[in-house]
């Protein structure tokens, strides 16, 4: 192309952010700005990483189901998960990355996946917990981006919610089955709350971007500065607190309905403001979840390098074969 | 869901036999969920995995209570075959268990399904279930028996391995009328040994059925690894008698 007939960079600049004013998506041949290129790279792909490693806690107890009807619940929803992480490096790649080089990235620590999955699950109950809260924020986290401003990832989300709202149901329906049954379950399922839910609450929904969601005045005005860049991108549509808000609001009926405590003593109804009050989330334990570096971050990264590495032979066979015979290597490799 | 038969009418040793292979199977192949060489394959063995446990479930249902029947028998009542409850080994031997088993149902859900008897309306739906697992196992037999010489020499490797255990399948199953097991036998080896030869794969020779104690799960004779996946399976239901889950 002729350089000086390419569009500057002020007209490319201005028609798309008419596209986000109008409302319309961004497509893959699209131009984009290289800030808005990022971190819709950063953002689904730690998506998809989180769906890849949120298989592991809840994949551990597949051979333990105590029904063969939860065992087949189970085993969709692991099946899911790992779909949603299809569609998702499927978008992501559409922004000109590679999926062999995003989980590289995962394996190596350059980027990461939701620390909530960094939690152990250590009985049967935690798989309900996990499914009716800590899925439950994933919904509320991402049923705004069904309409996000790009495309690819738009239209991977609004299957991703589809089952992701179905599971919520599941993992309720399983609790409630619990709190139901014996002295034995309702303590196991209690428990699991009690262990799951600050995961949830904490770690679903990004660091604090209010002073009012935790956050010092200085860490508050950088998140709120990176929510305010999403948000005029149409990348978000609300800031982390105001979800965080929205989920703590649908879970305090459904925990009562089932007869369980919520492990937050400040939880009450706040007539005023028409919102349940509850305990800020402490950074300083936000943090430290997050870290790389604890037991299970460590574990689970390294459970994820040890498949991906054993089945190094079983991905080389599938390009050979499919160089030798034109088999598409998509179909397997 | 398949309308089950009246309980009177049902073979139950045969709906046992056929659902313990589904159900052993199935836990098996779940074993795999977060170590599968790619996500495409975590994808498809759960998959397959789930369409198992659907017949498991069905079937064990013709023969009493499905949870009852799956966690609270002990090895010796089981009555699956041997070659279902191997433990996954590498991806060859879980794909060479999966080709084995899946040539053989869907040939015997193929028969089954067009037949008049209790199995019909399982067989029916399940065989087209067979059909895809069996597709999926071919494919990468072929991939891996003709991939590299390192996935040629794991995949003849794991064929070789499991193929004393697939004798066991044409021993006629006490409840199931009307079905040529030899019929079968030379469908199932014909069919497996076109893919094994397109995968440049050498068929195994040597001792398949009653040759030796390989070939008694039927019997409830079971291998040693099966004991240990039981035990793994049924804890946390025994943990708990007689709780709702």
């Amino acid at each position: 192309m002729d350089a000086a007939a390419a569009p500057d960079e002020d007209e490319l600049l201005a028609h798309f952010d008419a596209l986000i004013a109008g409302g319309e998506t961004i497509e893959p041949r699209d131009w984009m700005p290289d800030g808005y290129r990022r971190m819709l790279v950063r953002q689904i792909a730690q998506h998809a990483h989180s769906e890849i490693i949120g298989m592991q806690p809840e994949g551990a107890w597949l051979t333990r189901a105590p029904s063969l009807h939860r065992k087949s619940v189970l085993l969709a929803k692991v099946q899911d998960e790992a779909g949603h992480g299809l569609y998702l490096y499927s978008a992501a790649e559409t922004l000109g990355v590679d999926r062999a080089d995003l989980l590289d990235a995962l394996h190596h620590g350059r980027q990461r996946a939701s620390a909530t999955f960094n939690h152990p699950a250590l009985t049967w109950a935690d798989t309900g917990a996990i499914a009716w809260l800590t899925d439950g924020a994933a919904v509320i986290n991402q049923a705004p981006l069904c309409r996000t401003s790009y495309g690819p990832y738009a239209r991977a989300m609004r299957r991703v919610c589809q089952e992701e709202a179905f599971h919520v149901r599941q993992g309720y329906d399983l609790m409630r089955a619990l709190c139901e049954g014996t002295r034995e379950q309702k303590e196991m399922a209690q428990d699991a709350v009690n262990r799951w839910w600050l995961p949830a609450v904490a770690l679903m929904f990004g660091p604090p971007d209010t002073e009012a969601g935790g956050a010092d005045a200085r860490t508050a005005a950088l998140g709120a500065a990176v929510s305010r860049r999403a948000m005029a991108w149409g990348i978000k549509r609300h800031t982390n607190d105001e979800l965080r808000q929205r989920f703590v609001d649908t879970c305090v009926p459904q925990a009562e309905r089932l007869g369980l405590t919520l492990p937050d003593p400040a939880i009450r109804w706040n007539e005023e403001r028409g919102h349940y009050d509850f305990t800020p989330v402490d950074w300083d334990t936000y943090r430290t979840a997050l870290g790389d570096d604890t037991h299970w971050a460590r574990g689970r990264i390294a459970h994820r390098l040890a498949a991906h590495e054993d089945g190094a032979w079983v991905r080389e066979a599938a390009v050979a074969y499919a160089a030798r015979t034109d088999e598409p290597a998509g179909a397997a490799a | 869901m398949t309308t089950t038969p009246p309980a009177d009418t049902v073979p139950t040793a045969a709906a046992l036999a056929l659902g313990d292979d589904a159900l052993v199977l199935s836990h098996r192949l779940g074993e795999w969920a977060g170590h599968a060489p790619v996500l495409e394959e975590e994808v498809a063995l759960a998959n397959i995995a789930l369409d198992l446990l659907g017949q498991a479930r069905v079937l064990l249902s013709m023969a009493g209570d499905e949870d009852e029947l799956a966690f609270l028998r002990e090895e010796r009542a089981f009555r699956n075959l041997q070659l279902v409850e191997q433990p996954g080994g590498d991806f060859a031997h879980t794909i060479a268990r999966q080709l084995y088993f899946s040539v053989y149902q869907h040939l015997l859900y193929d028969r089954l399904a067009s037949g008049d008897g209790p199995f019909a309306p399982l067989a029916g739906k399940a065989v087209k279930e067979a059909a895809y697992h069996r597709d999926h196992a071919e494919q990468w037999t072929l991939r891996l028996g003709d991939g590299t010489d390192e996935s040629h020499t794991r995949m003849q490797r794991a064929v070789d391995a499991l193929w004393r255990f697939t004798g066991e399948m044409f021993q006629p199953v006490e409840g199931i009328d009307g079905i040529d097991w030899p019929g079968l036998e030379s469908a199932w080896r014909e069919a497996v040994e076109y893919v094994l030869g397109r995968a440049t794969l050498t068929v195994p020779d040597g001792p398949r059925s009653g040759a030796w104690r390989a070939g008694a799960g039927r019997q409830g004779l079971h291998t040693e690894p099966f004991g240990r996946m039981l035990a793994e399976m049924q804890h946390l239901h025994r943990s708990h008698p007689g709780a709702t889950w």
